[in-house]
């Protein structure tokens, strides 16, 4: 009966010590933190016309600190639009009614995120709330195609004045050339 | 030639088939062992608290590789911060899983197959019919369910060894930040790579418990028998494991 | 394997079942206790119909049996006490003491209750053999089947083991089936012998009738008579033949 002892004590020894571990993996290295589940929370939505590559997950940050995560991206097909639902932390609270949220990327070439710039009111943003201001996102694709345009518009535009330039030119030279050759033929 | 093959395959289903009807029988007894707990207890010590030695210092080792060889492809994109991300997510999603199924199969798979192999071949199993004892439940089952009870766990303390290596040789030794280290991962790790690495983890447990014990229980009662029974756990276990590591990694994009 | 097998075993008695290495003894023994299911035929044991028996009911019959196998097949990781209390555990409620009781008593039958304690791996063969005999009467079983008991045993150890079968079956008044081939050890003990060959029974009867019996199978048997009915040279093409004929011989 003493072998059974410390059998029993091992084993549970031995499972304590795997629980531990599977704690230790979510609590300590995701952002979960301590709690069953997550932070306490409230969710907000945001309607962008183009939300670009934002994906859920995506960190929601206001002044550079994160005080929330994208929950849901839903496509709103009466308005057509991109409808973001947003989960804060229940710490931050106090952001007014009349904020704006915006689509930014991370670094240069990084994921989306959305940042949010308190606005003036009084009141503020709860459950179930929405975000009335927003601006969409940057597409990379729309600027460098703005570029292109306007690059060749300039061109264009340089070229017409060149050839009006250069019709002017001709117009100044050819009456001499007529002159010239009507001297000639004469 | 096309008719070996014909049957090789139909060998194969037949062997499938098999397994699974085992399965099947393993899991209808499984409640009624659950009542008897002091064998699963028993069984959880062997395959589980036997194992700890090896899997710790496994984890301890792959991951400071992991610290390394991370640490210098990082270093090429000017990313060492994200050290912590790199090692933790390959960590809980696939070196933690897989390497200590491998291992589990190779200590603890073959260590079922041959007792069982071995209680074949000297009459044993056949010994507790004779006394109206069903095997299945009092010997089989208890090795079952104590493999895969211990596997998650073996996984997790692999898998928290191996950050801590990690991050022995990156924060430490190559210099990167620990601060950097632990945040970017916290940012960075989900629950849902946990989890799939849970997943992983049981799915090979059941696995590989499964393939010791079906070959031990069904093992020629030689020497010999119990010999090839023993190499063909190790073998079929790896090609699953991997195979399943696939399935799962997939379902879970 | 069998063709045209009948069998009476009498309540009570030890019936030794003898026949030439291969004749399919310890299948007949699977038969019985229902561990190998017969393709035709009849198998009655204590009223029950072994081929229609379900699953569960076929247990409750094993209980009342007792089986001793060639190498003992005791438990490698259970104590000698443990391995006879096994039984008691899995089927009965019994306390402790009880059961402590009625192991040290069945050990104490067969003169091992000082080795209690011992581990199987610590026990010689005759010894882990009585060991696997106190398990087997632990249950109080009516019927008690011997596969090979005498095989390796020393003469001493051997000495023991048939008294031992012969006691318990005296005492306890329960029917005794003995598988074996040793004709001499057998014929002190039995109460009827069973011959078998080719699938058949070729003789039955008293050890003395056996003894007497003029078929010729009979004769090489107990005789122990190395050409016979059994021959002496696996199957083969003439011998003087193929050296004449100068072929390559094997």
């Amino acid at each position: 009966m003493r072998k059974s002892r410390t059998l029993n004590l091992g084993t549970g020894s031995f499972v304590l010590l795997g629980f531990a571990a599977l704690f230790f993996l979510t609590t300590q290295t995701t952002s979960r933190g301590l709690s069953w589940f997550g932070p306490p929370h409230y969710e907000i939505t945001a309607k962008f016309d183009n939300i670009g590559d934002l994906k859920v997950g995506a960190p929601v940050s206001m002044s550079g600190v994160e005080v929330g995560r994208v929950d849901k991206i839903e496509f709103d097909s009466n308005e057509y639009k991109a409808v973001v639902q947003l989960r804060l932390n229940e710490r931050y609270n106090k952001i007014p009614t009349d904020s704006d949220a915006s689509i930014y990327t991370q670094g240069l070439l990084g994921g989306k995120f959305i940042g949010i710039t308190a606005g003036g009111a009084d009141t503020y943003l709860k459950d179930k709330g929405q975000i009335d201001f927003t601006q969409s996102a940057f597409v990379l694709e729309n600027l460098i195609g703005q570029v292109l345009a306007n690059f060749t518009k300039s061109k264009a535009d340089d070229q017409d004045s060149a050839a009006a330039a250069g019709a002017k030119a001709n117009t100044d030279a050819k009456p001499n050339a007529d002159t010239k050759s009507k001297e000639k033929t004469k | 030639m096309f008719k070996e093959l014909w049957e090789s395959f139909t060998d194969a289903l037949e062997g499938l088939g098999s397994v699974v009807h085992f399965l099947f029988r393993l899991l209808v007894h499984s409640p009624p062992a659950l009542l008897r707990f002091s064998l699963i207890s028993q069984q959880i010590f062997n395959s589980g608290a036997f194992s700890l030695v090896i899997i710790m210092l496994s984890g301890l080792f792959v991951g400071m590789v992991l610290g390394l060889q991370g640490f210098q492809l990082l270093q090429r994109f000017g990313s060492e911060e994200a050290l912590g991300t790199a090692a933790t997510i390959g960590l809980v999603k696939e070196l933690g899983p897989v390497v200590t199924a491998l291992l589990f199969a190779g200590r603890a798979g073959t260590a079922l197959a041959s007792e069982l192999g071995l209680m074949r071949a000297t009459d044993q199993i056949s010994a507790m019919e004779m006394m109206a004892v069903d095997p299945i439940q009092r010997v089989v089952v208890p090795r079952f369910l104590g493999g895969v009870i211990s596997m998650p766990l073996l996984a997790a303390i692999f898998s928290v060894i191996g950050i801590y290596g990690a991050q022995l040789v990156g924060v430490q030794i190559m210099g990167v930040d620990s601060g950097s280290f632990w945040s970017q991962m916290r940012s960075a790790v989900g629950l849902s790579d946990i989890t799939e690495g849970i997943v992983k983890s049981i799915a090979f447990g059941i696995a590989c418990s499964l393939i010791a014990v079906y070959q031990g229980y069904y093992a020629t009662p030689t020497a010999e028998g119990v010999g090839r029974a023993t190499t063909r756990t190790v073998v079929t276990s790896a090609v699953v494991i991997l195979f399943l590591d696939y399935l799962i990694t997939a379902a879970f994009l | 394997m069998f063709a045209g097998l009948d069998i009476q075993i009498p309540r009570g008695k030890i019936t030794a079942v003898m026949g030439p290495s291969g004749t399919g003894k310890t299948t007949l023994l699977r038969l019985i206790t229902g561990q190998v299911p017969a393709d035709s035929g009849d198998i009655q044991v204590a009223g029950a119909n072994m081929r229609a028996i379900s699953r569960s009911n076929l247990y409750v019959l094993r209980r009342r049996m007792g089986m001793l196998f060639q190498n003992g097949a005791l438990l490698t990781d259970l104590s000698v006490f443990e391995n006879v209390a096994f039984p008691l555990r899995e089927h009965t409620d019994l306390t402790e003491r009880l059961i402590r009781q009625l192991v040290l008593t069945k050990l104490q039958a067969v003169g091992l209750r000082g080795a209690a304690e011992l581990m199987p791996a610590e026990l010689s063969g005759g010894m882990s053999r009585r060991v696997a005999l106190a398990r087997a009467i632990v249950m109080d079983p009516e019927l008690l089947i011997y596969d090979e008991p005498f095989v390796g045993l020393d003469p001493i150890s051997l000495g023991v083991i048939l008294r031992l079968i012969r006691r318990l079956n005296d005492t306890l008044g329960i029917t005794s089936i003995v598988v074996s081939h040793d004709v001499s050890e057998i014929s002190k003990i039995a109460d009827q012998v069973f011959l078998l060959s080719g699938g058949k029974v070729v003789a039955g009867g008293t050890p003395q009738e056996l003894q007497t019996n003029p078929t010729e199978i009979v004769k090489q048997f107990i005789g122990g008579l190395a050409d016979g009915p059994v021959p002496f040279h696996f199957p083969a093409p003439d011998y003087f033949d193929e050296l004449l004929s100068r072929k390559e011989v094997l």
